[in-house]
């Protein structure tokens, strides 16, 4: 008898869970099929290579395409070195002391702060006291700071997985600090913090709130000639598309076109994250 | 004794924070010899060979006193460099602990750390050392192969190759067979009492009939102190302290 209220409880946590996962996949599911049933009509190779023109309810959606890609390279320049280098120093070199548990505290606190307070911040430090002016510079610097936190913390994570005694190993052989990170500890946590710091990228990739004062222009057909020019970009033509637009329901596909894109990049930023994360491994003999 | 002696700890007294982890330690170990070390677990035999490479440097609170010497010159003075230190001073940890490369690169990279770049040369060392270590004929078929793939007793004996390469003066080892079969463990003491003609050797072992086996002199530590330090024989004959002798006969510890 206690035996089968025991089963009956194993089987009822076990489905219970399973019910969990299966809402979470149909949801994603149902949100893949709407965009992708409403935005796949319009793409064409014209929507992707054109700018919009007709008080934008014709054309393509190029300019904010090339305006999304360069914001998004500023911000992996900004983020993806000064992540990993603050990573190195407090994991590897910093004592573990009150002070440097606070800057942790910190700095997981800082990934908690709403990205349209980092669009504030930016609109401060880079448009006015740098004087960079609404641009693509401003823009990307601000997504970079708003992604500094979650590379620092994914590249820490990545480089807490490598075992202490590489270091030790590398140490005891006469490597000085610096030689044992660089050649025994680093290749193995690359892997890591490349996946970290992607996923951090493509969701930089997708806000629109930090660009919304720092440099993204609502229609530019030019293709933007320095980092110094404002720009379009993918969220926030979306964000025009759906709420700004004069005539909201004709624009509406291009609104889904435009979505399905920006997802396909998001998409394509893990893909390649996955690949590299692969090709190291394989190379990398994998360690553990 | 007629023996030149090499290291020489004296009045060393260790700390982790406030806790004190050594007491008054005075101990010399002899050029090529094998020193033992043994005691009961946790008695500090590990944070003490530690000390003699300056391996406890990577522990922020540690804290020592007295001085430890190497050919008479104090291995903690400011002036002195750790990294060259490490070089004289070798280690072999408790747990084999190869790099995730191949054989060859887990040998190559001490050399290659320490600014040797001659191709020709670091083969050289390679097979060299991987012939003193007794691991030659087992790998000499798949030496780019991942070092991970070895046997538990293999990677240690590719660990003592590695430490080997680098020409120290000094070998530490820490308990180096605590995870090896018998066969293994006879490898690697074999190899040890072949190593004392060229190195000189401090040991941690909790086997006694290891100390008895390859070691010259023994020091038997006790909650941080080192309660004896004679020659083996007379450790395992005629120990003086009460403590040593119930320590050796297996009555605690
Ligand atoms: N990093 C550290 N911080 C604080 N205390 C430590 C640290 N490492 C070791 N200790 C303490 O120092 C004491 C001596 O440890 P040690 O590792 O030297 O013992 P041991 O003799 O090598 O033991 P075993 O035979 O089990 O390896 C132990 O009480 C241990 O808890
Ligand atoms: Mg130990």
């Amino acid at each position: 008898m206690r035996l089968k209220i025991k089963r009956i409880k194993e089987v009822m946590g076990f489905n219970t869970l399973r019910l969990c996962m299966l809402v979470v996949v149909m949801i994603l599911a149902v949100i893949f099929y709407d965009i992708f049933s409403k935005g796949a009509g319009i793409i064409s190779w014209e929507f992707l290579t054109k700018p919009p023109v007709d008080g934008m309810t014709k054309g393509g959606i190029f300019p904010a395409i090339l305006g999304t890609f360069f914001v998004t390279a500023i911000t992996a320049i900004l983020a993806v070195p000064l992540g990993m280098g603050c990573a190195i120093y407090l994991n590897e070199y910093a004592r573990d002391n009150g002070l440097t548990r606070f800057i942790r505290l910190s700095i997981r606190n800082l990934s908690g702060v709403p990205s349209i307070v980092y669009g504030l911040f930016g609109v401060t430090l880079f448009v006015d006291m740098c004087h960079f002016g609404t641009s693509i510079l401003s823009a990307g610097a601000t997504l970079g700071l708003m992604t500094l936190p979650l590379t620092i913390t994914a590249s820490e994570e990545a480089l807490k997985t490598v075992p202490r005694s590489y270091r030790e190993g590398a140490l005891a052989l006469g490597a000085t600090k610096w030689q044992s990170i660089r050649t025994n500890v680093l290749p193995f946590a690359i892997p890591g913090i490349l996946t970290g710091t992607i996923l951090g990228l493509s969701r930089a990739a997708g806000e629109t709130a930090p660009i919304l004062f720092t440099g993204a222009a609502f229609f530019l057909p030019d293709i933007p000639n320095s980092i110094f020019s404002q720009f379009m970009a993918l969220p926030y033509h979306l964000y025009i598309m759906s709420t700004q637009h004069h005539n909201i329901s004709l624009v509406r596909p291009i609104a889904y076109g435009t979505a399905l894109v920006l997802i396909a990049l998001v998409f394509l930023m893990n893909l390649v994250a996955v690949i590299i994360r692969y090709r190291l491994r394989k190379r990398g003999m994998a360690h553990g | 004794m007629d023996k030149k002696i090499r290291m020489k700890a004296k009045d060393v007294d260790f700390y982790y924070g406030p806790v004190q982890v050594l007491k008054r330690i005075d101990l010399d170990i002899f050029e090529n010899n094998v020193t033992a070390i043994i005691g009961p677990s946790g008695c500090g035999k590990s944070t003490f060979i530690r000390l003699l490479n300056r391996m406890h440097e990577l522990v922020s609170n540690a804290r020592l006193e007295g001085s430890i010497t190497l050919d008479g010159k104090d291995i903690m003075a400011p002036e002195v460099d750790p990294v060259e230190i490490r070089r004289k001073v070798g280690m072999v940890f408790q747990k084999p602990n190869p790099f995730p490369k191949s054989i060859y690169e887990n040998i190559a990279y001490g050399l290659e750390v320490n600014g040797v770049r001659d191709r020709d040369f670091i083969e050289q060392k390679v097979v060299e050392s991987l012939k003193k270590s007794a691991l030659w004929e087992e790998v000499k078929t798949r030496l780019h192969e991942s070092a991970l793939r070895l046997s538990g007793g293999q990677q240690q004996r590719l660990c003592i190759a590695r430490c080997l390469a680098i020409e120290p003066e000094v070998v530490l080892f820490d308990e180096p067979c605590a995870s090896l079969d018998p066969i293994s463990t006879h490898k690697v003491e074999a190899l040890i009492l072949e190593l004392k003609k060229d190195y000189t050797i401090v040991i941690v072992t909790h086997n006694m009939q290891q100390a008895a086996r390859v070691s010259d002199h023994t020091g038997f530590f006790y909650m941080g102190e080192l309660v004896e330090f004679d020659k083996t024989e007379v450790i395992f004959t005629r120990p003086r302290d009460k403590r040593t002798e119930d320590y050796i006969t297996g009555r605690f510890g």
